[in-house]
């Protein structure tokens, strides 16, 4: 049962994705070339799609109540490089994660990026983690 | 603005919102896909069984999507290998150092007014702004 519903759970969220447009990198790029705002060719997806999205998490956690705690509540070095890291990589093509393990479905080709993704997950396990 | 600007992804993120929270009441979990994915590259865990469920659900809601909407979901994405394979690279190892993407940190993390997602979320949100302007200003 546990397992049935990881699976719905899974669906639903990449039946968004793909409803969104966030699997088209195009779309999520569209949104990142702020210079858009001028130009008055800005996509507004991805704003639109945190807009549904958090809402409707953060109401669905509420009546869940009991939340697993987050892992650190620390401000580490790790979590402002990573996140810098995974910002660089992001823009450069317009794909992470979630996105990623859905459209090569569109465009094979989108495999040179989500096996590149892997190893780069795996190679993040070499790093000792610690207080850094 | 067309409504495909607008309306299918506010759908879509209540979709994705549904999903999150379905995988909160269901297993009791965060629907952080970076780290579901990670828990599989290394020792399966006892709950291997759930996450391999939620990750294979993923591309099957874009089949889904093909079946509903009627047309192939198409992409427009660089073929170019130099930027493919280290962007990658750098979203993989980046998502894991960071302990998390923009779905772990920039849903499920804001959803829970957490302060390390939402810094987390600033940062990568401003970089990839700034690549992609970058880009866009010596093209």
């Amino acid at each position: 049962m546990k397992t049935s519903l990881a699976l719905l759970s899974g669906l639903l969220f990449g039946l968004g994705l793909a409803v969104s447009g966030m699997a088209d990198p195009k779309v999520v790029q569209g949104f990142l070339d702020v210079g858009g705002i001028w130009r008055g060719d800005w996509n507004p997806a991805l704003a639109m799609v945190m807009i549904g999205a958090i809402p409707t998490t953060a109401l669905l956690y509420r009546m869940a109540g009991d939340m697993p705690p987050p892992p650190s509540r620390e401000i580490t070095r790790r979590l402002v490089l990573g996140s810098a890291l995974f910002g660089l990589g992001w823009g450069l093509v317009g794909i992470c994660p979630g996105p990623a393990l859905e459209n090569w479905l569109a465009d094979p080709i989108a495999l040179t990026f989500l096996l590149p993704m892997l190893a780069g997950m795996a190679l993040a396990r070499l790093v000792p983690a610690g207080k850094n | 603005m067309s409504i495909e600007n607008l309306i299918l992804p506010l759908v879509g993120g209540v979709l994705i919102g549904l999903g999150a929270g379905l995988f909160m009441f269901s297993n009791g979990r965060l629907a952080g896909i970076s780290g579901i994915v990670d828990e599989l590259l290394g020792r399966w865990p006892a709950r291997w069984p759930q996450s391999l469920a939620f990750i294979a659900g993923l591309p099957a809601g874009l089949l889904l999507w093909q079946l509903l909407s009627g047309r192939s979901y198409e992409i427009t994405l660089t073929h170019n290998a130099l930027l493919l394979i280290p962007a990658g690279l750098l979203v993989g190892f980046g998502t894991r150092l960071g302990n998390g993407c923009t779905s772990g940190h920039g849903i499920c993390g804001l959803a829970r007014l957490s302060p390390r997602s939402l810094l987390a979320t600033g940062i990568f949100m401003a970089v990839a702004i700034a690549v992609v302007s970058l880009k866009q200003a010596l093209s």
